[in-house]
Parts: structure tokens; C-alpha cells; sequence
């Protein structure tokens, strides 16, 4: 008889996860979801909003967070808690999924490193924006630990400035929420 | 049903007519003069004027506790506002239906910093289960029946409007929505049939089982009363109750066990550790119930009834989670345990019992008996005993402390919604403007505030509310000069060091009843008990009765902080064997 039950979810282990959460597009509601997670003690790594709906009613909140199994089955209920919310998925369970993230890395440099700095965008499949004599603007599009790299490496180019999107992520195949 | 052109404070008492809300617990100030305009011209609604906002929220919860109903606020902007921020909280900590109007500065004004502005919705965002900022005149009556909705159904809570002033006086389209539903929120009801399913074998097949149940019991209705009754009757199972849940299975029944948690019963918390099946029965499984975490009933598989998901598994992991409404899901277990022809193991549950019984013989909630000075049980029991000889209703209120704990040890209920206390929050203050909200919903019955002085202190402008209404409340003060619940912790954690925690300086609460225009009454030994309790329950006025009690006792049994079920102090001598632990003493 045990054996049907779900096993218990009390280990330690520190999982990070990717949410989108649907939200009815109303004033406050993303300050519903961030005071949550200060309120609560919970991480956020990083999280975009943006309105999604063509009648623009609904807003999709991509977030990333971290926590026991136990803490992120909290953070789902307590989203889901939040009156205007309508559906929250987490992407690192329910199957595999794309994540993005976009960053803008202005670059400022000359000479030997100007260019070495061209030539490490092209490795990255980076696209340049905008360019001066003595910078570059790269867009960078994939994931985390790919922007993390690319920023690492122009980093001893010359002095960066960084600005990064967050993730944003959808789930693989033809299913449409 | 035709629409009506109207202004939005007459859309806001045509809501609450609507809505069929008889009370309103308010007080006034410049952005709701419309509002309190458009109740001076009708008579529908009834507006009690309270002294502070803080004891308009408490009253409502007193009104909602005692009648199941929602109960409604209306306050102005910035302090109004920010004085309900407590009573909201406590709302929301004990899943009490209100639903909160407040002022605020006309929309053209708002972020100005004008007079008497504060961000209301930013305030009370994480202290209320919803709230709302209207800005159109004429999506004020949708917003009122949907905050409404929201506010009763589900688990309940509080929810805010916050209504500024331009939109009070801008005209709107006003239309009794047929149905109000929501886009995004809707409780789930109805348990998992495979959940249920699974539950009941469990339950079943358990040695030594044992229905914990709480709050959500009172919450979800008296059939859910009626339908736990029923389940702990036809299982023959023990069941025990939370300090919130008390009322929702009879007290009087032998299968009951009395309260559980810090200050239950022995038996109950027994019975919690050693059990092998448990079933929560809408309970949220608080620091207060559950001790020790690691080491909360070691042996049991757990089922967990709730409407909130957010509830499961939050500080102990269960086996089966049940997500729904109380009374259905009860409903249909019995259904299954009856479908089946479930019985339960006559043998195990026999020697169960007498287990149990063993730890009821301890009589845990004994104290030593005294000629000389009034022990604040013996005060509970006997206005108890004399409530019982009654051919009216009994309902208590409670302040919060020691006071609060030996009333729910000594006073015992039958029926569900007569007990109201803070029990989430612990809101020193609560008693006295609850028991307000509670007389006027039952004008016959007996409404006593079981007190402390250091409570009764923080709320005691309301009584004048009391007697501007005849709301004839009695505030029963268990006077030991004390912050009474403090000096105990301090007695057993911080070596008798009672920093701060004497009351100095306190009115004569004789002198302070005849003062607002009520009745004050003194008993200031055993014998004067009997006579100042049966006056107080036979003078139809606000009374106050001071009952000067032992200043030394202390609520037991307990389970220290950090500590588990089977770990209680039964008495001081326990007290000073077994010392708190440095773990537990960083616990609250």
C-alpha cells in the first residue's frame, strides 16, 4: 500500500528552477509576485515581465529561482495563491524546455583588443548593434552560462558594461498554453 | 436586471445592500464623507461607530466569527487606513471573511504626498488576501461583489477597496451582477476522488489513529461541524482540535482529547506523537501544534485536508494531500468509508484507547486549588459552570496571553462559532472590540471577553462603543498585574529577569467602567467569585469585572519551544528538570 503514495519531498538538495507565470495584466500584479518572494524569504535569480495577449490582459512573468523541492512546491502554491494569477508553470518539471536570454555588452576599446573583441563575437554568434571608433555594442542572444563567458572574456578587453535581460523560456513542442 | 446611474459612494451602499450586508464598523474622515453621506440618507445598513480603526476590524472579525458572514469596514484614508493594518493582518492570519472600504486622496492627487495619503494597496498588499484600487466610477459595483466573492469563498481572508475620493462623488453605472466570477481565482471544492480513495483505506487500516482538525472545520460551515461529528463518531476515532477549531466537534464527547499543541492537553499531544495514521481536517500545522518539527509524530502517514494548497506540505510533508472544502470532502469520505463497509480495528483501537486513557489520567490540565486567592482556572471553570446553567448562548471572546490559553483549557464549547480569538497573529487588543462585533450580531446571548489587564488596555476605548449601543459585553479581566504570558517565558528562558512585563501604574477598572458609563465589578477573593460573575451575567450593561488572580501562576502543560510532543512540562517542578534548550530558546 505504501508504495502509492508520493515519496516525500524533505531533502536538501538546492534546485533552480524556470517559471512562467500567467498573470491578468493589472496594476500591483508584479508587485504581488516580487513581495511574495521578499516576503517569504525565497530567491529570485532573475525575472522579466512583459504583456503577452493580443488584448493585452494577461502578462507572462518568466522567472528563475532556487530552493529545497519542498520551498519550490511552496512558491508554486503560494503564486498560485495570488488572486490574479491564472497559471503557473514550472518549466524544469514538466519537460524539457527553451531558455533565452538577451544581453546589449558594450565593449570599450581599441586597437589589438578592438578587434579581438570583434573576432570573440563572431565565435559567440554575438551581432554587433552599435559602433564607435572605440567601442562595440554586441547583442548576445542564448543561454546564461553563454553570456556569462562572453561577458567574462570582453571583460579583459577592455572596460564593460552590461545589460542582460533575464530568462525568458517556453516549453519544446507543438502544445500552446 | 436593469443598470442605474448613481454616484459611486450610493454604488457602494447599493453593493452592500445588495450583497445583503445588515453592518458596517467604521469611523469617519474627509475622503469617505460621501460614503458616510449616502449612509446618512438610507436605512438599510446599520453603521457602528467604533473609537479607533483598529477595533472596527476587530469587531467585524467578532460579527464574521460568530455569524459565518462577512464582515464589512469602512475607514478613511492614511491613518484610518493604516490604523486597520492590524486588524487585517490578524484577519489574514485567521482566515476571517472581511471586506475593508477605505478612503483615499482623489485619483489626481494620489503619489502627492496629499493629507492623510498613504499607498493603501502598497500597505496592505501582503496583509490581505486581495485588494483593489478603483479608479472608474463605473467599475466600482463589479469590484464590490467580486471583493465580496473573494473575501467569502475559498479559504477566507480579508480584502481591501480602496476608493478614492473623486470616484465617491463621479457618477457610475451601478448593475447587480447576476453571477460573479473571476477570471484567474477559483477554489477548488471538490477533493481528488484517487485522493479520497486512498485517504480512507488509510484511515482504515490504522492502529492508532487520530483526527486533528482546526479552523478551516468553522470556516467551511456548522455542516462541516455536523460532518466531522459524524466522521469521529462513525470511525470511533480520538480527535483533538486547535486552539481555532475549538467548538467544531463537542467538547462534552468522549472521543475528544481537548486541545493539542503548546498548551494542550497531555493526552492530545500524546496521542499526536504516537499516532500511526493522522488526518488533518482543515489545520495548517502551526509552530504552536507541531513542537519540534523533526520530531512531530515520527510513526504517522499523514492525510491533509485544505482548500489552500499553499497550506500542503509547508512545514510537514504529508503522505496524501487533499485539496478541498472540509465539509465535502468529509461528505464524501464517509460516503467511501460507508460504500466500502470500512470497520475500524476493534483490537487496535481498543488498546489505543486505553493508551490514551493512561495519559488522560494524568488530568494535565489540573492546578492546585486555593481558599485564599483566586486561581485564574478556578475563575474560567466557575463562569463556565454558572454560563452553562444559562437558557441562553454562551459566546467568549479572548484577549491573547495566559488568559487566553486557561480559557481555552477551562471554558469548553459544543458548537462551532462561539469561540473567538487571535489565534495566528496573537493580537493583544482583540477580545474586547471582537466582543463588540459579537453582541451585535447575537443581542440576547452572553458575550464575555476573557481577559488580561495588559489587553484590555490596548483596546479599551471600545467600550465606549459598547455602551453608545447597549451592547450589554462583559470584559471578565483575569487581573494578576502581569503581561502575564511574558513573565512566564521570561521565568523559564531569561532567569525570572521580568524586564518590562509589570503592569505599574493600572486604572482602577471599577472606577474605569463607571467612567465610560458602564458597570465595574472586583473580585478580589474565592468567596466574592460566585456573586461578581452572577451579577455580571444577570446586569443587562457593559460590565467590567476585575478578577484579582494569583500573580504567580503559569499556563501548563506546555511544550517548551524546541521541544516535542512527548516532551511537555506538566507543572513548575517539570519546569525546573527540564530546561529549554538553546535552540529553542531562539524560537518564539
Amino acid at each position: 500500500m505504501a508504495s502509492i503514495f508520493p515519496d516525500k519531498i524533505g531533502t536538501d538538495v538546492i534546485e533552480r528552477h524556470t517559471m512562467a507565470v500567467i498573470v491578468d495584466n493589472e496594476p500591483g500584479v508584479l508587485a504581488r509576485v516580487v513581495g511574495l518572494f521578499s516576503g517569504r524569504g525565497y530567491n529570485i535569480e532573475s525575472l522579466t515581465v512583459t504583456t503577452i495577449s493580443e488584448d493585452e490582459q494577461q502578462s507572462r512573468i518568466s522567472l528563475v529561482t532556487s530552493g529545497t523541492p519542498m520551498i519550490i512546491e511552496q512558491i508554486k502554491a503560494q503564486l498560485h495563491r495570488l488572486v490574479p494569477v491564472s497559471i503557473v508553470h514550472d518549466l524544469t518539471e514538466e519537460g524539457p524546455y527553451i531558455e533565452r536570454e538577451i544581453s546589449l555588452i558594450k565593449v570599450a576599446a581599441t586597437g589589438e583588443e578592438r578587434r579581438e573583441s570583434l573576432r570573440i563575437a563572431d565565435i559567440f554568434r554575438a551581432n554587433v548593434a552599435d559602433t564607435t571608433t572605440e567601442s562595440f555594442v554586441f547583442e548576445v542572444t542564448g543561454s546564461k552560462e553563454k553570456i556569462d563567458s562572453f561577458t567574462h572574456l570582453m571583460r579583459a578587453l577592455g572596460k564593460v558594461e552590461v545589460a542582460r535581460s533575464g530568462a525568458v523560456a517556453i516549453a519544446r513542442g507543438s502544445e500552446v498554453l | 436586471m436593469a443598470s442605474e446611474k448613481m454616484t459611486g459612494a450610493e454604488i457602494v451602499i447599493k453593493s452592500l445592500v445588495d450583497l445583503g450586508v445588515e453592518v458596517v464598523f467604521g469611523y469617519p474622515g474627509g475622503a469617505v464623507l460621501p460614503i458616510y453621506d449616502a449612509l446618512f440618507q438610507q436605512n438599510r445598513i446599520r453603521h457602528i461607530l467604533v473609537r479607533q480603526e483598529g477595533g472596527a476590524v476587530h469587531a467585524a472579525e467578532g460579527y464574521a466569527r460568530s455569524t459565518g458572514k462577512v464582515g464589512v469596514v469602512l475607514v478613511t484614508s492614511g491613518p484610518g487606513a493604516t490604523n486597520a493594518v492590524t486588524g487585517l493582518t490578524d484577519a489574514l492570519m485567521d482566515s476571517i471573511p472581511i471586506l475593508c472600504l477605505t478612503g483615499q486622496v482623489p485619483t489626481h492627487l494620489i503619489g502627492n504626498d496629499a493629507f492623510q495619503e498613504c499607498d493603501t494597496t502598497g500597505i496592505t498588499r501582503p496583509c490581505t488576501k486581495h485588494n483593489y484600487l478603483v479608479k472608474d466610477a463605473d467599475k466600482l459595483g463589479d469590484v464590490m461583489h467580486e471583493a465580496y466573492y473573494v473575501a467569502s469563498t475559498g479559504r477566507p481572508g480579508p480584502v481591501v477597496i480602496d476608493l478614492p475620493k473623486d470616484i465617491q462623488f463621479a457618477e457610475g453605472t451601478y448593475e447587480m451582477p447576476e453571477k460573479v466570477e473571476h477570471r484567474t481565482y477559483r477554489p477548488q471544492i471538490k477533493g481528488a476522488p484517487q485522493a479520497l480513495e486512498q485517504a480512507t483505506a488509510l484511515l482504515a487500516g490504522a492502529k492508532k489513529p487520530i483526527i486533528y482538525a482546526g479552523g478551516g472545520v468553522i470556516n467551511s460551515g456548522p455542516r462541516a461541524s455536523e460532518l466531522l461529528t459524524k466522521f469521529v463518531h462513525t470511525t470511533g476515532y480520538p480527535c483533538t482540535l486547535t486552539l481555532m477549531g475549538l467548538g467544531a466537534f463537542p467538547s462534552k464527547d468522549k472521543q475528544f482529547l481537548g486541545m493539542l499543541g503548546m498548551h494542550g492537553t497531555y493526552e492530545a499531544n500524546m496521542a499526536m506523537h504516537g499516532c500511526d495514521v493522522m488526518i488533518c481536517v482543515g489545520a495548517r500545522f502551526d509552530d504552536r501544534v507541531t513542537g519540534r518539527l523533526d520530531a512531530f509524530a515520527p510513526d504517522a502517514k499523514i492525510i491533509h485536508i485544505d482548500i489552500d494548497p499553499s497550506s500542503i506540505n509547508k512545514n510537514v510533508t504529508v503522505d496524501i494531500p487533499i485539496i478541498g472544502d472540509v465539509a465535502s470532502v468529509l461528505e464524501d469520505m464517509l460516503a467511501i468509508w460507508q460504500a466500502k463497509n470500512y470497520k475500524a480495528d476493534g483490537k487496535a483501537l481498543d488498546t489505543w484507547w486505553d493508551m490514551i486513557n493512561g495519559w488522560r489520567s494524568i488530568k494535565s490540565l489540573g492546578y492546585e486549588h486555593s481558599d485564599k486567592i483566586i486561581k485564574p482556572q478556578y475563575a474560567i471553570e466557575r463562569l463556565y459552570q454558572a454560563s452553562q446553567k444559562l437558557d441562553r448562548e454562551t459566546f467568549i471572546t479572548t484577549e491573547v496571553g495566559q488568559h487566553q490559553m486557561w480559557a481555552a483549557q477551562h471554558f469548553h464549547f459544543e458548537k462551532p462559532n462561539h469561540w473567538m480569538t487571535s489565534g495566528g497573529l496573537g493580537t493583544m487588543g482583540y477580545g474586547l472590540p471582537a466582543a463588540v462585533g459579537v453582541q451585535l450580531a447575537h443581542p440576547d446571548a452572553l458575550v464575555v471577553d476573557i481577559a488580561g489587564e495588559a489587553s484590555t488596555m490596548m483596546n479599551i476605548q471600545e467600550l465606549a462603543t459598547a455602551i453608545q449601543y447597549r451592547l450589554p459585553i462583559k470584559v471578565f479581566i483575569l487581573n494578576n498585574e502581569y503581561m502575564g504570558m511574558v513573565r512566564q517565558w521570561q521565568e523559564l528562558l531569561h532567569g525570572g529577569r521580568y524586564s518590562e512585563t509589570y503592569s505599574e501604574a493600572l486604572p482602577d477598572f471599577v472606577k474605569l467602567a463607571e467612567a465610560f458609563g458602564g458597570v465595574g465589578l472586583r473580585a478580589e477573593n474565592p468567596g466574592q467569585l460566585d456573586n461578581v460573575i452572577d451579577e455580571m451575567i444577570n446586569t443587562p450593561r457593559p460590565i467590567i469585572a476585575d478578577i484579582c488572580v494569583d500573580q504567580t501562576e503559569n499556563v501548563f502543560p506546555m511544550i517548551p519551544s524546541g521541544a516535542a510532543h512527548n516532551d511537555m512540562l506538566l507543572n513548575t517542578a517539570d519546569k525546573n528538570a527540564n530546561p529549554v534548550s538553546a535552540a529553542g530558546k531562539v524560537l518564539v
